[in-house]
């Protein structure tokens, strides 16, 4: 296992935030943390990530128990965190943020900085723009991106695609998909539970500090409980499709055009999830 | 009073200039501690009464007096390093022990205010009872020690019509100007600068890129202890005194710098501090000498009114080190 949580608590004051979480991610994997709001997802992820001190319990990364390691050296161990609500640095250019990315690391990041670029074009038409008036799907990008150039060897993303056109989420998670594919394990944290599972490999549903159940992701997108309380309703309606098919409930719902609806059924190998084929984020024709 | 006014233009404009630099200098150690642990230092004001003594010290040891030219400049920069390596250490031991205890227990913005005042009355109280009376063979009362050590012979540098320029008043001025330079390239060049900006603007974010918080604020106190020292030489070219209270009055007016340029933001500390210079240096000459901090007040509370976040403060999050 890559990542192994067993059994943290953590509390913020006197209140219990979680109450006991296990969970692994393997290598190559995606897992996502899905749950209602205030569930414990997002104070999962900052404790891995050394925000958060453990009560109890522990957390091994890459075979060594990092529960006491300092935040600021756990990237360098390998864990790479795109925060909830972005946390971009405001009056930092955008190119300025991503080199952030690479604070922790030495030598030359051109390559790094480049394959960040290349996965969104947007970014780098928008080199010297500061972080703080990017837009909020642009600054998601940039928050990605930014976790991108430490190089991590897993990266949790806590609700990438909150407050996203549904065009653009589609293009976020076609975008994780991709991140993936390339290498990285995704612990990813996301509201839009159905888009969520259906990219991932297994899945962890939390309910008030605790996991109260953890499956297959394709499993839980049929189990009737899950879906009567994370997947009712409205864009989501079409999840009862099964997860080979193209998630094109997002796309369609927004004001993407036929043609930039993603292909369904990428054949990139079996650690891919069967879902979305990469595509990059293009330009958007409501601005610029 | 007028007419005083328009006479005394240029030479008030270069007193304002002068004294507005150090303002500056001491205002940066403001800014930058709020910027990134969101604390006023109040013993930010005595960190610079530690070099005045520093500087004096430095005049007195080196046993010179009635210096101009290059050897004024020399004594000046040499006095600037001593101060500022004192003030520096003295920044970086404040932090340590007044400050980082209460922050490693997670304590309340008002807990490390409180701590910030008393640290600035045991640092008062340790120099005029027992530094001052021990280090200077002065008398053991709590007096001022004005026109202690001289050292700087003036005279008009340059002197085109109605501008003339002192040699002190210039050497304070550039020296302001090539630290505040050397600041700007050690914030917005170095990886260190690159992580205080950081976590001046997201800590959290900071921490997520790898920075040490621990390390990022010693630096910080470290530079605005530094610079406090650098400008405490400079003050003492000036001024020739050394008092244990010298800060209180000095460390205000910095901070109303740092407030009136918008706090957080590095420019607007060097923008803030001329200004307040100025505006005390025109007010003295427009209504007489006895109302010149009256005057400066009287600007900022006007300033603030219109901006609340100061002459270059955006919001706080936009603030650009
Ligand atoms: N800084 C804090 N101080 C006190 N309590 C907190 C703090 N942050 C989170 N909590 C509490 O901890 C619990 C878990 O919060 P957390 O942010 O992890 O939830 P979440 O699953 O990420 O929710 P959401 O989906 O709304 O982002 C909540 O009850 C929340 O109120
Ligand atoms: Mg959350």
């Amino acid at each position: 296992m890559l990542l192994e949580i067993n059994d943290i608590h953590v509390h913020y004051g006197k209140i219990a935030a979680l109450k006991g979480i296990s969970a692994e991610v393997d290598e190559g994997e995606i897992v996502t943390l899905i749950g209602a709001n205030g569930a414990g997802k997002t104070t999962t992820l900052k404790t891995v990530s050394g925000l958060r001190p453990l009560t109890s319990g522990s957390i091994r990364f890459a075979g060594e128990d990092i529960s006491k390691m300092p935040g600021h050296k756990r990237v360098l161990a390998g864990i790479g965190q795109s925060p909830e609500g972005r946390g971009v640095f405001p009056g930092m250019t955008v190119e300025e943020n991503l080199l952030m990315g690479a604070y922790a690391r030495r030598g030359n990041f051109s390559k790094e900085l480049a394959e960040v670029y290349e996965l969104f074009p947007r970014l780098a038409e928008r080199k010297s723009q500061p972080g703080g008036t990017m837009s909020g799907g642009e600054q998601q990008m940039l928050a990605i991106g930014r976790a991108l150039m430490a190089k991590p060897k897993v990266l949790l993303l806590d609700e990438p695609s909150m407050g996203l056109a549904p065009k653009l989420v589609q293009q976020i998670f076609s975008i994780i998909v991709e991140i993936n594919r390339r290498g990285t394990t995704v612990l990813l944290v996301e509201q839009n539970a159905s888009q969520a599972l259906q990219i991932a490999h297994r899945a962890y549903v939390l309910e008030t500090g605790r996991v109260v159940k953890s499956a297959p992701a394709a499993d839980l997108l049929d189990d009737p409980q899950v879906r009567a309380a994370y997947l009712g309703g409205g864009a989501e309606a079409q999840v009862g499709a099964p997860a080979e098919e193209t998630p094109r409930d997002a796309a369609e719902a927004g004001p993407a055009s036929e043609e930039e609806a993603p292909r369904g059924g990428a054949a990139t190998g079996e650690k891919t999830p069967p879902v979305a084929a990469p595509t990059r984020v293009e330009e958007d024709d409501e601005s610029s | 009073m007028f007419s005083d006014f328009i006479h005394q233009f240029w030479p008030s404009t270069i007193d304002g200039l002068s004294l507005g630099a150090v303002y500056a200098l001491v205002a940066l150690g403001y800014t930058m501690v709020y910027g990134v642990l969101r604390l006023i230092n109040f013993a930010h004001a005595d960190i610079f009464m530690v070099g005045t003594f520093a500087a004096m010290w430095t005049v007195k040891t080196m046993g010179v007096s009635d210096l101009g030219g290059l050897a004024l400049v020399g004594a000046i920069l040499l006095s600037a390093l001593v101060a500022g390596a004192v003030s520096g250490g003295g920044a970086v031991l404040l932090e340590l022990l007044a400050y980082r205890p209460l922050r490693k227990r997670g304590a309340s913005r008002l807990a490390a205010l409180i701590s910030a005042i008393g640290a600035s009355i045991v640092i008062e109280q340790l120099f005029a009872t027992i530094v001052v009376p021990q280090v200077f063979d002065l008398p053991k009362e709590k007096g001022k020690i004005a026109q202690a050590y001289h050292f700087v012979h003036r005279t008009d540098l340059i002197d085109i019509g109605p501008i003339k320029i002192a040699n002190d008043r210039l050497i304070i001025f550039l020296g302001a100007i090539m630290i505040m330079i050397a600041l700007d390239q050690f914030v917005n060049r170095t990886k260190l600068g690159r992580g205080i900006r950081a976590t001046a603007q997201d800590p959290e974010s900071a921490v997520l890129m790898g920075v040490n918080i621990d390390r990022v604020v010693t630096a910080t106190f470290l530079v605005g202890g530094v610079m406090a020292g650098a400008a405490a030489a400079l003050y003492y070219a000036r001024f020739e005194e050394a008092w244990y209270f010298s800060g209180f009055l000095l460390g205000i007016k910095a901070f109303t710098a740092a407030v009136l340029g918008g706090i957080g933001n590095i420019r607007g500390a060097l923008v803030g501090g001329v200004a307040l210079g100025l505006f005390e240096s025109y007010g003295s000459s427009l209504f007489g000498s006895q109302w010149k901090d009256v005057v400066a007040f009287s600007v900022l509370i006007l300033v603030l009114m219109f901006r609340p976040t100061g002459i270059l403060g955006e919001s706080l999050q936009q603030a650009r080190a």
